[in-house]
């Protein structure tokens, strides 16, 4: 299975917002956009759901807190309580301090990690990027044809009307994405 | 007050978007410049001399040093505290005023990052050859070992050090790197040859795309909330080292707060002495502009006016405390034979940086320079101030005695210094300085439709980027 993709670059933010509209109501499907910095409100138009990565920093911290605490105890009440200046075995108190940096450790791991492995980031990686000028100056919109529903007459009209400075179409086959 | 609020422009000039990518990236494509090699000769000498007396005291003992039986901790452990703290801006930067939605910061971040990552590496040598045997100094990890296990002591704040340090250390390195990958990315996608290669291999095959944006956005929002409490934890720790001791002038509980506005005041010093180095060598004169230093000005004499505060707080608990030895160290601080250090840490800390009131001054960038490097040097004799001062003179008068430094512990410090500058020098030439995609994403312009330059008298839309974005 192949299927043809469509590339369109423009030279803004606000041009791509209005072409990203556009190819949304002439019924094309769109599977990314490429933008050298972050583009706010684009999230809801490319269907991108919610990230769980806040979930992944609580399970995290919570682990490293859970871990933190729980080793301190065993070492000093279990496996060989030494007594340093008459304190209790299980000094709790004492323990805070190693806790709370456990807990902020793991929680950075989690979320930097979910976030590295969530995008498939990873040394070496060379991820499929569309247009090299994409980190530079360009935004990509990258849209799809579900069963040829738009022409090619009409994707042409729709890229001159939101003022693409470049276009081009790409045959994928399954997998490559 | 100022007009030039900060969270309207953060960068001068009328900049498109390739603009930004050419200032940023060019430097790093070209060789060094005659002052960049002139700086770096130089910082690298520093470090080759300190890695000749770290040598020489690791292999004949700390007995190179000045310390003695009273004194037990002086220019060591006073340099410990100083790199910490100078590290505490570069978060504050990234994290704080990322949450606090301070714009300006933009220009900076990256820089203030980069000098935290090197401080707390600077910091990290001291406790390691305070030991004396730093082939042993993997004893501080709780590992199972044929002593017992014998496990480590959870009751010591050294202990809690090293927790707080390794994890401040993993923690802001890993928030820099994430915070460079788009910029990497950038770099690989104008670099040809084996250059390209290595960025590749760095970039992580960041594509741009908005599914990666959206969670990275995410990503270094719970970076920055997890980096603001830990900054205050760390240096928090770092003062419980003194303030669990009984020793006056040591036990209070001031310490923390007192320590961590202390560590960003020093932090912000050093961002200043570099920044206004690197506009000038690196030519980003429109990236970090007056309103930038204005602003790091600012911040300069509130955290000097609290850290002042703490000073005199420290004196009245003193003399409330009505306990004899606290009053005796305070007065023996500003008047017995070490108050040279106690007025030349007033003086530069509490003193110079109130001159940044005036309008004047913090638009003098030469002054400005001057005064950060005042500050910085005040805020090294405060921490030895505290550690030697009070360790000098205690309880018992026949206990007493004095502390001279040696030129090993003297040439370790000037090594300290080698080993950040030629840090910094590097990351200079080889790491993108600003934040590009950040710059990028704060542009006036990009709002404009196209390249179309601003035309004259015309102003911006509204401040608050965000909303104009969410429109």
């Amino acid at each position: 299975m192949s299927r043809r993709i469509h590339v369109a670059l423009y030279t803004s933010e606000e041009k791509l917002l209005g072409a990203l509209r556009a190819s949304r109501k002439a019924g094309l499907t769109v599977l990314d956009v490429m933008s050298p910095y972050p583009i706010h409100g684009v999230d809801d138009l490319v269907g991108i759901p919610r990230s769980r990565l806040p979930a992944a920093c609580l399970a995290g911290g919570l682990l490293g807190l859970g871990l933190a605490l729980w080793f301190q105890y065993w070492t000093s009440s279990v496996d060989w309580p030494i007594d340093v200046g008459g304190k209790p075995w299980n000094s709790l108190p004492a323990f805070a301090p190693v806790a709370f940096e456990m807990t902020i450790l793991f929680a950075g791991l989690a979320t930097i990690f979910g976030l590295l492995l969530r995008s498939g980031m990873l040394p070496g990686r060379s991820g499929v990027i569309r247009d090299l000028r994409v980190t530079d100056d360009r935004f990509a919109l990258v849209v799809t044809r579900p069963d040829a529903a738009v022409t090619d007459t009409e994707l042409a009209q729709l890229w001159r009307d939101t003022g693409a400075v470049e276009h081009r179409d790409i045959v994928e086959r399954e997998g490559d994405r | 007050m100022d007009s030039d609020h900060a969270n309207e422009r953060v960068i001068d000039g009328d900049k498109s978007l390739s603009d930004v990518t050419h200032d940023i990236f060019s430097p790093l494509e070209t060789r060094g410049s005659g002052r960049w090699w002139a700086g770096f000769l130089l910082a690298v000498s520093a470090l080759l001399l300190g890695l000749v007396a770290v040598g020489y005291q690791i292999v004949t003992g700390i007995g190179t040093w000045g310390l003695n039986r009273t004194v037990g901790w002086a220019f060591d452990i006073t340099n410990f505290v100083f790199w910490v703290g100078i590290g505490h801006a570069g978060t504050l930067i990234s994290a704080v005023l990322l949450l606090f939605r301070q714009k300006w910061r933009t220009s900076i971040n990256r820089a203030a990052e980069a000098m935290t990552i090197f401080a707390v590496m600077c910091a990290g040598i001291f406790p390691l050859i305070h030991m004396g045997r730093p082939w042993l100094a993997h004893w501080v990890f709780p590992y199972p070992n044929p002593r017992g296990s014998l496990w480590v002591n959870w009751r010591s704040p050294l202990l809690w050090d090293v927790f707080a340090i390794g994890t401040y250390f993993t923690i802001s390195l890993l928030f820099w790197y994430v915070g460079l990958i788009p910029d990497l990315a950038t770099a690989r996608d104008r670099a040809k040859g084996l250059r390209r290669h290595v960025l590749r291999f760095f970039a992580l095959g960041w594509t741009g795309s908005a599914r990666t944006w959206s969670r990275y956005e995410i990503a270094c929002v719970l970076l920055a909330a997890l980096a603001t409490p830990l900054v205050v934890s760390v240096h928090s720790v770092v003062s419980a080292d003194f303030a669990t001791a009984v020793i006056p002038g040591w036990h209070a509980t001031l310490f923390p707060p007192y320590f961590v506005i202390g560590a960003v005041f020093s932090g912000f010093a050093m961002v200043l002495t570099l920044m206004l180095v690197a506009r000038k060598v690196m030519h980003f004169e429109e990236y970090i502009t007056e309103r930038h230093v204005g602003a790091m000005c600012k911040i300069l004499v509130f955290t000097g006016t609290i850290v002042g505060l703490a000073y005199m707080t420290e004196i009245f608990t003193a003399w409330y405390s009505a306990s004899a030895y606290e009053q005796f160290l305070f007065k023996n601080r500003a008047m017995g034979p070490m108050a040279w250090a106690f007025w030349i840490m007033v003086s530069c800390n509490v003193i110079s940086p109130q001159l940044l009131w005036l309008r004047k001054v913090r638009t003098n960038l030469g002054l400005v320079f001057v005064l950060s490097l005042v500050i910085n040097v005040g805020m090294w004799f405060e921490r030895f101030v505290i550690i030697v001062t009070s360790l000098t003179r205690d309880f018992l008068p026949s206990a007493w005695a004095g502390y001279t430094p040696t030129s090993i512990e003297i040439a370790t410090l000037i090594g300290s210094f080698g080993l950040f500058f030629t840090a910094f020098l590097l990351f200079c030439r080889f790491v993108p300085m600003i934040a590009a995609s950040e710059i990028k994403s704060v542009l006036l312009r990009r709002r404009a439709g196209d390249d179309r330059p601003l035309a004259a008298g015309e102003t911006q839309p509204p401040a608050d980027a965000d909303a104009r974005r969410a429109a």
